[in-house]
């Protein structure tokens, strides 16, 4: 009897909690949208920034914003899933393992602004790379990895046990179960993770101040040379994302419609978010119903 | 993971096996349209011999070094950044204690500047506390909803709600606790409206997702077999969930937690638009204050390098990076707490 | 699909380290190569570096603009980071340019007889008060008052019965530097907000009655009446005031060389003082030619005629 009503009490507290979640985001992206889709054109989204006249548009900025997000993943991917199944599969219990563990969460709970200081020491004057796309996406992989990690780490795990030995037991390498079996199996937990630091990284701003820059030298967007200054592509050239210049035109602008440029580029900052969402969760159902279609 | 140790012995002995098993895996996978099979076909080729055992070994090779990496990273953050830190006390020679303790920072008075960063540890700590007493209820909650509760139409909303909102950067965030927190607050509590609370509900709200999606996959991490068991047993949903789903999945739940309060603890930028930043001891929440990440973001780049602000910056950093290890030692406390 | 990533894993796992290692032996690499240029030659080219102030960074961007549209050869890359960074990366010649709000002299730990100054611009400032305050002129013992705190309500000044809000510049920002200086006669302002933006800070003093916070000219325009610009001692905040020395608060913009700048960077510099951008760029973003003062300043603050 008095279990039951507690039992009746607490689930609809919880039911709450998730509606008022799901209205936090609600009310967030009507605000967004509302305050911003109004600025946004075709104008707006392909031409470059203005540093002090009202029209400007985030033309570099988006490209950048993709840019970095693309280097970054490129070298955090690698290194976090295989970190990850290291964690999963190989770590074996003792000090070293502990040791590693400890520092996944270090980097986890690194203040993104330390990581960018960090960077700044490091990658912008120590290694020389100055502001650049580089400098910006090592920083970044630095707070990016422990999360894919994570993810890698927990997408194995939830696997079956079954899984695992199903594929030893076939006689396949613990490398070739893993590869053949088991990523396989983890890659939509694995998928999801990465979307969700890609959200992370593409909105990233305090690690990026200090490491990638506050401008974008003039970019030509017919130079596709990586080694040209003005290629777009160029890693070594200092590159304002987005969310980076929305913090900037709001703290040190000049133009005359900054709440507009701010408003706009959080509104393109947020559908960009959301189209990842999207894209990914269409690419994680697909490759579900693939697996799951053949039995 | 204790049970791959008698597994490795298995698995070493039947690595001729496999060749011929791959390929009847291959074949088998093929016929039911695996996307992975075609690349198993080419790989039985001549040289399937040798990159089975070189696969072996690179595959290591790799997962070695990405650990070894990680490793690197940790170690060359704390390294460079103690030693960048500790230059205020050796080379600027300003006293350790009176650095944390003192409440007065005049970094730029001609005459006597004075070093005290209290008030911006302690605004850090309330920030973190108050945003992480707002968020956690709500996010759990979230979190057994989506794990336990929702069927396949709740997860379907929840699942994309949260990863939004995670995906929404902080800069927004703090857009719009600017222009929507603090004229509430201003209108409500009077003053600036930029004030401590402000800064914690920003950040609260920022931590909501991230809280709530960790917790959410360390409760789906926990085996049906012990809901299972609680139900036989004639427990209800809410039982099963507080008595045995909690406690199972509570070390990584904590994990979650405070995950998010370090993630609270560096909000930077959202924070730096909306707490006022005033360098003096708040009074109460609804006085503005100053956290250690706003008073550096705000002074790092009108300091210049080597000058003694420049260097209590890289102290205050420093102190971020010793609160963040704390934070690691509360966790790892906490998880060998649940486990015994 | 995993077959061909994990594989590619290796390679730039493998590529990781080789840029880690690599960057380790081109930290001198990496500056730019302003002197490749000849400046005898017409067709300018090579790269430029130029970054400090933030509120420097939008009139150097556009000048490098036009710059960079007469001269195709040439890169110019212009950064933030504030005047301390500015001046930091410049002495350590990783900035071919460094713009500062400060002098180089008033810089810590900087050498500034290594650098080359170029006094591109005069910024002039004041205090912005919301207009509840009921408050449009302050003698400056008044504003040192109401600043260090001695006052707490604008009654006791003159105005109506509200609270004052002080807004504070972060430290070592120069519009701070200046305003504490030759506003409030180098008095340590009270305890306040503090905010690195000038919008924001605007944004704040609009909205909050009884707010007073300081600020570029530039942000006070003729329509705009969300906040008070502030006479002091009845002289009015313009720029013929400051022009003509009658008001106090103001201060250049440097760009800083290392050395007498040559090649590429002197035909910037050049470009920069040429009569295109003085009387074009820097009065349309709210700045005041150094031609046009019949005062200048030295480091220390003394204020002499010309």
């Amino acid at each position: 009897m008095n279990s039951k009503i507690t039992n009746r009490v607490a689930l609809s507290l919880i039911v709450l909690c998730a509606v008022i979640m799901a209205g936090t985001l609600a009310a967030l992206l009507g605000y967004i949208l509302y305050q911003g889709l109004g600025s946004i054109s075709w104008h707006f989204l392909t031409s470059e920034s203005n540093p002090f006249l009202a029209g400007g548009g985030i033309k570099d900025q988006l490209w950048n914003s993709f840019y970095v997000l693309l280097i970054t993943m490129l070298i955090t991917i690698p290194i976090g899933v295989s970190g990850g199944i290291y964690l999963a599969e190989y770590a074996k219990p003792g000090k070293l393992t502990s040791f590693i563990r400890s520092c996944v969460e270090v980097l986890a709970s690194l203040p993104s602004i330390v990581v960018g200081m960090f960077g700044m020491l490091i990658f912008v004057n120590y290694f020389g790379f100055h502001y650049s796309v580089l400098s910006g996406a090592l920083a970044l992989t630095v707070f990016n990895l422990p999360v894919i990690v994570r993810v890698t780490e927990d997408g194995f795990s939830a696997l079956s046990l079954h899984q695992k030995e199903g594929g030893l037991a076939l006689g396949l390498t613990h490398w070739h179960t893993i590869k053949t079996i088991l990523l396989p199996a983890a890659f939509p937990s694995i998928l999801t993770g990465v979307i969700l630091s890609a959200g992370r990284v593409f909105g990233e701003s305090a690690a990026l101040l200090f490491t990638a820059g506050l401008s974008t030298p003039n970019l030509d967007f017919t130079n596709w040379n990586p080694a040209a200054p003005n290629s777009p592509l160029n890693i070594f050239r200092s590159a304002e994302t987005l969310s980076v210049h929305i913090w900037a035109v709001n703290t040190s602008g000049i133009i005359p419609d900054i709440q507009t440029v701010a408003n706009g580029s959080a509104a393109v900052l947020v559908i960009c978010v959301l189209l990842f969402n999207l894209l990914a969760r269409g690419l994680g159902k697909a490759i579900n119903r693939k697996l799951s279609g053949k039995s | 993971m204790s049970h791959l140790i008698p597994l490795t012995a298995v698995y070493r002995l039947s690595d001729k096996w496999g060749v011929m098993m791959n390929t009847r895996k291959a074949m088998a996978d093929s016929a039911a349209n695996v996307p992975a099979g075609p690349s198993l076909l080419r790989e039985k080729g001549i040289i399937k011999r040798f990159t089975d055992r070189y696969s072996e070994s690179r595959g290591k090779a790799i997962i070695y070094s990405s650990a070894f990496l990680m490793i690197i990273a940790v170690v060359a953050i704390t390294l460079f950044l103690t030693l960048q830190g500790l230059r205020s006390f050796v080379i600027d020679h300003l006293n350790i204690w009176n650095f944390l303790t003192g409440t007065e920072w005049y970094p730029d008075r001609a005459s006597n500047p004075q070093f005290g960063a209290f008030p911006f540890i302690f605004g850090s700590v309330a920030v973190t506390l108050l945003a992480a007493l707002l968020a956690t209820p709500i996010a759990i909650g979230t979190a057994i909803f989506m794990a336990e509760l929702a069927n396949k139409w709740g997860q379907r909303i929840m699942q994309p709600v949260i990863e939004i909102l995670v995906g929404i950067p902080s800069v927004v965030y703090g857009l719009i606790g600017l222009s929507v927190f603090v004229p509430l607050m201003r209108a409500h509590f009077g003053g600036s409206g930029f004030n401590l609370l402000a800064g914690a509900l920003v950040v609260g709200i920022m931590i909501l997702p991230t809280v709530a999606s960790i917790a959410a996959d360390s409760i789906r991490a926990v085996p049906d077999k012990l809901r299972e068991a609680s139900y036989a047993i004639g427990g209800t949903k809410w039982q099963t969930i507080w008595k045995v789903v909690i406690p199972a999945a509570g070390s990584s739940l904590m994990t979650a937690i405070v995950l998010g309060m370090s993630r609270a603890f560096g909000e930077a930028l959202a924070v730096q638009m909306v707490i006022g930043n005033a360098r003096n001891l708040p009074h109460s929440i609804f006085d503005p204050s100053a956290t250690l990440t706003t008073i550096i973001t705000l002074s790092m780049g009108n300091t210049t390098t080597g000058s003694v602000l420049n260097d209590a910056l890289w102290s205050l950093g420093l102190i971020l990076l010793a609160i963040s290890y704390i934070f690691i030692l509360i966790i790892r406390y906490l998880s060998r707490k649940r486990v015994v | 699909m995993k077959k061909k990533s994990l594989l590619t894993l290796g390679m730039l796992l493998a590529l990781s380290f080789i840029l880690v290692l690599g960057a380790c032996g081109s930290s001198t690499a990496g500056s730019s190569s302003s002197s490749s240029s000849a400046s005898s030659s017409k067709a300018l080219s090579g790269k430029l570096t130029i970054g400090g102030s933030t509120a420097l960074q939008p009139l150097a961007a556009q000048a490098a603009k036009e710059f960079m549209d007469k001269n195709p050869g040439v890169q110019i890359d212009v950064q933030g980071g504030g005047s301390g960074t500015g001046l930091s990366e410049v002495s350590a010649g990783n900035f071919n340019i460094g713009m500062s709000d400060i002098f180089a002299e008033n810089g810590k730990n900087i050498d500034a007889k290594a650098l080359t100054d170029n006094k591109v611009a005069v910024v002039g400032m004041t205090a912005a008060v919301n207009p509840k305050a009921g408050v449009k002129n302050l003698s400056k013992a008044d504003l040192i008052k109401v600043f260090t705190g001695k006052v707490r309500n604008w009654k006791q000044v003159g105005g109506k019965n509200v609270k004052i809000t002080l807004v504070n510049r972060p430290d070592g920002s120069g519009t701070r530097a200046t305003f504490d200086q030759f506003a409030l006669d180098k008095q340590t302002p009270a305890e306040g907000i503090t905010q690195d933006s000038t919008n924001t800070v605007k944004k704040i003093v609009a909205q909050t009655p009884g707010a007073i916070g300081y600020m570029a000219l530039s942000y006070f325009t003729a329509n705009d009446h969300s906040v008070v610009k502030l006479s002091i001692d009845g002289v009015d905040a313009t720029y013929e005031n400051v022009a003509s020395g009658k008001f106090p608060v103001w201060a250049y913009e440097h760009m800083y060389t290392k050395g007498a700048p040559t090649g590429l960077t002197k035909a910037f510099i050049d470009f920069v003082m040429s009569d295109a951008v003085q009387s074009k760029d820097v009065p349309a973003q709210g700045y005041f030619s150094e031609s046009k003062m019949t005062v200048q300043r030295d480091a220390s603050g003394k204020t002499t005629n010309k």
